[in-house]
């Protein structure tokens, strides 16, 4: 049982928070209409699943509603990184996101 | 009732003016308070308790605590009966009742026992090797081996008792109420950190507890009570520490009123409470398991652990023996030999080391016979040891001639292996330390140490400072300080000398097969060296082929020696053939404390509307909708659902009917920016929808799928009010805080849930005008107050806001009013509706109404797998903006022309009703498998039709007009023809909807 | 025609009064006027304007509430406050509240009809909220001021420590409000619940 120090309201139990997969995954600009179908399906359904530390959304859901950020060991669950939507903390270095099969902007 | 002839004249804990009469396998005896079951039964020389799991084997008492591996009994009967409790850990009450498990037709004559007999041919993977083939057969052997292996039954009546969970928060946890741990605790209570001391016994003090006078139990008492003092310190006993997870989390059990007996059971008071611990720092002084050793017979009733010996002689004043032979590797089993000695006892002691020192002298001094260099072989007795075999030992292990020595009680000490349990379970390190053949804490995973005999510190000084310091610096690392000064706690026991590692006497093949490693599974070093042969070389494998480590016991006694012996076999250090991984629960943990109180009406809340109680006099059938109870359908005197659904569907198409539509999600949504986000959020477009009206909108996830569907409507220029799907409304509230927060923080927009605040009652059919005309200020006329629009006004005196939007097809308005206003809202509507004949209706016949229009259900038409185009309603999806999920559409798998689409199935038979899921076939066969190309999502029977209606996902649907299909029912059931047909089957072009 | 009535959500809730001496006392606090508020708390336009309307200076740090004799405002998340008022505020709170702040940049919502009030005290309430709340309630760490959004039981709450007593208000959906009812009398029969009636 995880104790998350939500940035607003500070540690609460894990049942008090919903888990958003993974961070930083922004929309593609204009909806991605410009985009091929693998481009697009990467962005949909491609995710790193990293052993190790990885970037990932949670919600207070049972709190304070807010979505924010953590970099988590996903071996020894510990949360290394905990920052606000838009806060860019200087993020230990991370296994990089796999390109789309077709490369992007093709 | 037979006497206590083995009790002591004097000493002990126990409370001799207190006499308790018990019952044990049917016979009557007498103990004390401050018994355990196991100690009263040793004080009345009754060794033998159970059966062994595998062999049926005759099992005595072998430890005196949470490690009892043999000890098993089935406490009590009826609904509170429990299986698998330890007799060493089940305090003593007046009327106890206790029976063996794992014994046929008695534990004296079981007869299972030929499994003993059988014993070579039941070695270890026996079963995965035999029983494998055929396999077909594998069902009828595994009921005949569960009934000839199981531990214990679990009781047939529901559990009468009460259990509850507790959350407790402290700066320091520590585990263990031992010396280390009441000294931990002392050192971390006094800076005034917050404190949670916990150990498994009624009374703190561990080991001290062995000792009924002199300076450990003056400290004793002095700590227990300056710890009591202590306003920010908890002391729970009685209490298991059970699991340690992630995050410092720890849960622990304690026994509230459960040693009381169901007799002591108290209404008000749980029998066991469930502690959910969140600790800061953590110190675990878990103190340190005894080894048994290998020899031919060592599971026999009358061999114990040697420290067990001594602790029931000193803390229940039993003597378990008369004649006692000890044999042991280490000095620790010199204490309970001269404790007997002392007691009058004859005492022989078997001393694997040839130049057993000091200790040795003093045992002879007091009148023992001291044999170094020398081994148990082999104990003699039939369900209770009377003799056994000692050899010398030579330098290479080879086994001198054997003498026998006559005795009624063994005690073994194989050395002592760290509790490093709980340690294990929170992700720590475990570290082998050779010089005293055991693993001991290595690296921590948490805000973890480990302190006393569980950290492998030997002696009670050195132990002592070890536990102080720990205590200090946790509550230092918590923000405290201010520990005064290490207690200081003289022992009068010398300096010990080195322990020899020792696992098994040297013995033929044969004999092996009877040195138990694993009392509980049976296993021994016979199988263990059979896994070895056959290429089990890793702990992992030889615990998964022998059982080793396995059942109630996890190994506590045998995993080390076990690995020991696999580490001896393959002639490397143990390290090299792996460290063993202990999981959580440390000890069983009950079914009930797990579940506390979400029992009966705390399993699910049950989320009730305004309404209820009208509908509930009203006779209404309920139906769970989430946790919501929704009225399922109103059935009059008389009727069946079928009877009372058709008339309340005729009702809403003929009069009037009223459902209540409460639990329909509703996101109330202000800002600016609210047409910007539906635009996005939704399929359609949204700037232009005015001030008074509503939209139908349609929510697709980025993959493409339909989500959610609902009507929106534009409150104010900046206020719009969206519904959602009952069991979405948390959901969607969700999505839409996820996107404005994440992705999309520009737009000025906030959402807040009212699904709550307004209570809603639906009224529909021709006659709804009528009806609502009646109690309202509002025009409702066409032009005034169109379909698709909604109005603010007053509808029975109460200040409402009437949406003119339908889900049934007819004439309807959905009236909101502040929930607390609800129940007379629909009082009076009933009350006015009655001459229009108005009818209540419940889900059913709103189901059935909108299915006759073809209105989807999301969740029940749809899976997740299902887009818009693939509804048919490419009507609602804008061509002109982008909108969620909008590019996946175009993906070429969601894009293909032959996807399941929606469509409607009309039966051959008009009276046949289509099971709902059921699988629709295109060319039957005689039997499966056929090629299934679509199911039946929504299928009812239409009273305002008079035949049965369905809607179904089919491959390449509409294609199919015309076309008919097979819906077989494998289950049961004739198999069905249907036509496809489009999905809307009352009214197409809307005129009642419109009027 | 009926005569409205206003129901809150535990009008029919039978009272239990345990037998023991009482460690908790437990009350169904009288309806009250509600307001979920949304704004930005770096303006001070919008700072000024609550303050005109309920005398509370809206709480800024996360879980913590403000009041005055009449009037609270709990912080429910950074941009969020539930302004709970006296009975006869009613929904003139709303409108005051949204014709000083204005419907650009803040939302006012009704929520007095969505949620009950439970009042819980006692020396023993904090462990009657430790059965089913994972929050530390100590009151090193949760004093009279504070508020938090958590979960009770399997109902999500708004916890808020009115005194020292302690006592704590618990804001409850009003489909919750009998579901926790009951849970709270269960949770408290160790301690013995004695039910106040107003
Ligand atoms: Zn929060």
């Amino acid at each position: 049982m995880f104790l998350i120090e939500c940035p607003w309201c500070g540690p609460r139990d894990e049942t008090e928070f919903s888990y958003g997969g993974e961070a930083h995954i922004a929309r593609p600009v204009g909806g991605g209409h410009d985009m091929t179908n693998a481009e697009w399906g990467h962005y949909v359904f491609h995710r790193t699943n990293p052993k190790g530390l990885h970037r990932e959304r949670w919600v207070h859901s049972h709190g304070c509603r807010r979505w924010f950020n953590v970099v988590r060991d996903t071996v020894s669950h510990e949360f290394l990184l905990i920052y606000k939507p838009g806060e860019k903390p200087d993020l230990p270095a991370l296994p990089k996101s796999p390109e789309p099969p077709d490369g992007p902007g093709r | 009732m037979s006497r206590q002839s083995f009790r002591l004249e004097g000493g002990g804990r126990i409370d001799r003016a207190r006499a308790l009469g018990f019952t044990f396998n049917g016979k009557r005896y007498q103990g004390y308070a401050g018994d355990t079951l196991a100690s009263a039964l040793l004080a009345n020389g009754v060794h033998l308790v159970g059966r062994s799991f595998k062999y049926h084997r005759p099992r005595g008492i072998l430890t005196a605590g949470v490690e009892e591996p043999n000890a098993l009994v089935q406490l009590e009967t009826g609904a509170h009966s429990q299986p698998n409790i330890r007799a060493t850990q089940i305090e003593l009450y007046d009327g106890l009742t206790a029976t063996s498990i794992n014994a046929w037709p008695n534990v004296k004559w079981d007869l299972m026992a030929v499994n003993n007999r059988l014993g070579r041919l039941l070695p270890a993977g026996f079963y995965y090797k035999t029983f494998m083939w055929p396999r077909s057969w594998w069902m009828t052997y595994e009921k005949a081996i569960r009934r000839a292996a199981g531990l214990g039954r679990a009781p047939e009546a529901a559990d009468p008792d009460r259990y509850e969970r507790q959350n407790i928060h402290c700066d320091v946890l520590v585990v263990g109420g031992g010396p280390a741990g009441l000294a931990t605790a002392l050192a971390a209570g006094r800076t005034g950190a917050r404190v949670v001391l916990v150990d498994q016994l009624p009374e703190l003090g561990g080991s001290l507890l062995d000792e009924s006078a002199g300076t450990g139990e003056a400290w004793r008492q002095s700590a227990v009570a300056e710890l009591a003092a202590m306003d920010e310190v908890t002391c729970l006993t009685r209490t298991v520490v059970t699991g340690y997870f992630d995050h410092n989390f720890l849960i622990a059990c304690e026994s509230v009123t459960d040693h009381l007996g169901h007799t002591g059971a108290q209404p008000h008071l749980p029998r066991l409470k469930l502690w959910r611990i969140r600790a800061g720092q953590v110190v675990l002084a878990t103190g340190a398991f005894e080894r048994a050793i290998g020899f031919k017979g060592n599971d026999l009733p009358g061999v114990m652990l040697a420290g067990a010996i001594g602790t029931y002689h000193a803390r229940y004043a039993v003597t378990p023996g008369r004649e006692a032979v000890f044999f042991t590797n280490n000095d620790t089993a010199y204490a309970p030999a001269m404790a007997m000695a002392a007691g009058g006892a004859r005492v022989k002691v078997a001393d694997v080391r040839t130049e057993p020192g000091a200790v040795a002298d003093r045992a002879r001094a007091v009148g023992i016979e001291v044999l170094p260099g020398h081994a148990v072989v082999s104990a003699a007795g039939h369900r209770k040891v009377r003799g056994v075999m000692v050899a010398s030992l030579g330098a290479e292990g080879q086994v001198g001639d054997p003498r026998y020595l006559r005795c009624d009680l063994v005690g073994m000490s194989g050395g002592w292996s760290p509790a490093v349990h709980l340690f294990s379970q929170s992700g720590g390190k475990l570290a082998w330390r050779a010089a005293d053949a055991c693993f001991i804490p290595g690296v921590p995973a948490q805000t973890t140490r480990v302190v006393g005999r569980a950290n492998g510190t030997i002696g009670l000084s050195a132990l002592m400072a070890e536990a102080h310091a720990a205590g200090a610096d946790a509550a230092k690392d918590a923000g405290f300080s201010g520990s005064g000064d290490a207690p200081t706690l003289e022992s009068d026991q010398p300096e010990q000398a080195p322990l020899q590692p020792f696992w098994s006497v040297p013995a033929k093949p044969k004999s092996e097969r009877k040195h138990f490693v694993d009392f509980q599974n049976d296993v021994t070093v016979g199988d263990v060296r059979l896994a070895n042969r056959e290429g089990y070389r890793s702990v992992e494998h030889l615990k998964r082929y022998t059982t080793l480590g396995m059942g109630t016991d996890q190994g506590k006694l045998g995993n080390v020696p076990g690995l020991a012996l696999l580490a001896e076999m393959q002639g490397v250090t143990v390290p090299e053939v792996g460290t063993t991984t202990f999981r959580a629960p440390f000890t069983p943990l009950n079914f009930g404390a797990m579940a506390g109180r979400d029992v009966g009406e705390f399993m699910d809340p049950a989320r009730r509307t305004p309404m209820h109680d009208l509908h509930d006099e009203a006779g209404a059938v309920f139906e769970d909708v989430g946790q919501w109870k929704r009225p399922f359908y109103y059935p009059q005197p008389g009727e069946g659902k079928d009877e009372a659904v058709n008339r309340e569907c005729r009702a809403v198409r003929n009069a009037v009917g009223m459902l209540d539509a409460t639990t329909l999600g509703k996101i109330d949504l202000q800002g600016p920016d609210v047409p910007a986000l539906l635009n996005r959020i939704y399929t359609n477009a949204w700037s232009k929808l005015e001030v008074g009206r509503s939209r139908y909108g349609l929510m697709l996830g980025e993959d493409g799928m339909v989500i959610d569907d609902g009507v929106t409507s534009r409150l104010g220029e900046n206020h719009f009010l969206m519904t959602t799907t009952t069991g979405n409304a948390a959901r969607i509230l969700g999505w839409l805080e996820e996107w404005l927060q994440t992705e999309w923080p520009e737009l000025k927009v906030y959402a807040n849930s009212v699904t709550e605040q307004y209570a809603v009652a639906v009224i529909a059919g021709p006659k709804a005008r009528d009806l609502l005309g009646e109690v309202t200020d509002l025009d409702l006329s066409a032009d005034e107050f169109p379909f698709m629009s909604w109005r603010e006004g007053t509808v029975a005196g109460i200040p409402a806001r009437v949406f003119r939007i339908s889900f049934s097809g007819e004439l309807s308005y959905e009236i909101n009013v502040p929930a607390n206003h609800g129940a007379a809202l629909w009082g009076a509507l009933m009350e006015t509706g009655e001459k229009h004949g108005i009818t209540p209706y419940g889900t059913e016949a709103m189901h059935v109404l909108r299915a006759e229009k073809g209105y989807i259900i999301v969740g029940q038409d749809t899976d997740g797998t299902v887009t818009p185009l693939d509804l048919g309603m490419d009507w609602i999806v804008s061509k002109n903006k982008d909108f969620l999920g909008k590019r996946s559409l175009t993906r070429e798998d969601t894009a293909r022309t032959d996807r399941k689409q929606l469509v409607g199935l009309l039966t051959d038979d008009p009276q046949a009703v289509l099971p709902e899921g059921g699988q629709v076939v295109e060319e039957l066969q005689d039997r499966p498998p056929m090629t299934m190309i679509g199911h039946v999502t929504s299928s009812y029977y239409s009273a305002n039709l008079g035949r049965s209606i369905a809607l179904a996902l089919i491959k390449d649907g509409r294609q199919r007009m015309g076309d008919t299909l097979h819906i077989p029912q494998p289950l049961g059931g004739p198999t069905l023809s249907a036509t496809v047909t489009e999905t809307v089957f009352i009214d197409p072009d809307g005129s009642r909807l419109n009027g | 025609m009926a005569e409205p009535r206003r129901l809150s959500s535990l009008a029919d809730e039978p009272a239990h009064v345990a037998a023991v001496e009482a460690g908790i006392v437990m009350r169904q606090a009288p309806l009250h006027a509600m307001v979920t508020l949304r704004g930005n708390a770096g303006d001070p336009v919008f700072l000024s304007g609550v303050r005109e309307i309920t005398g509370c200076d809206i709480p800024t740090d996360p879980c913590r509430a403000a009041m005055t004799t009449d009037h609270a405002v709990l912080w429910m998340g950074p941009d969020e406050w539930l302004v709970v008022a006296p009975p006869e505020a009613g929904t003139d709170l709303r409108q005051r509240l949204r014709d000083r702040l204005g419907d650009d940049r803040t939302a006012v919502v009704d929520v007095g009809d969505a949620l009950a009030i439970i009042s819980v005290g006692g020396p023993r309430a904090r462990d009657l909220l430790a059965k089913g709340c994972t929050l530390d309630l100590h009151p090193r760490t949760f004093r009279p001021g504070h508020c938090a959004n958590t979960l009770l039981a399997k109902a999500q709450v708004t916890l808020h420590q009115v005194d020292a007593a302690p006592t704590f208000s618990v804001f409850v959906s009003r489909s919750f409000a009998v579901y926790l009812w009951r849970w709270m009398l269960d949770a408290g029969l160790e301690y013995g619940v004695q039910v106040l009636q107003d």
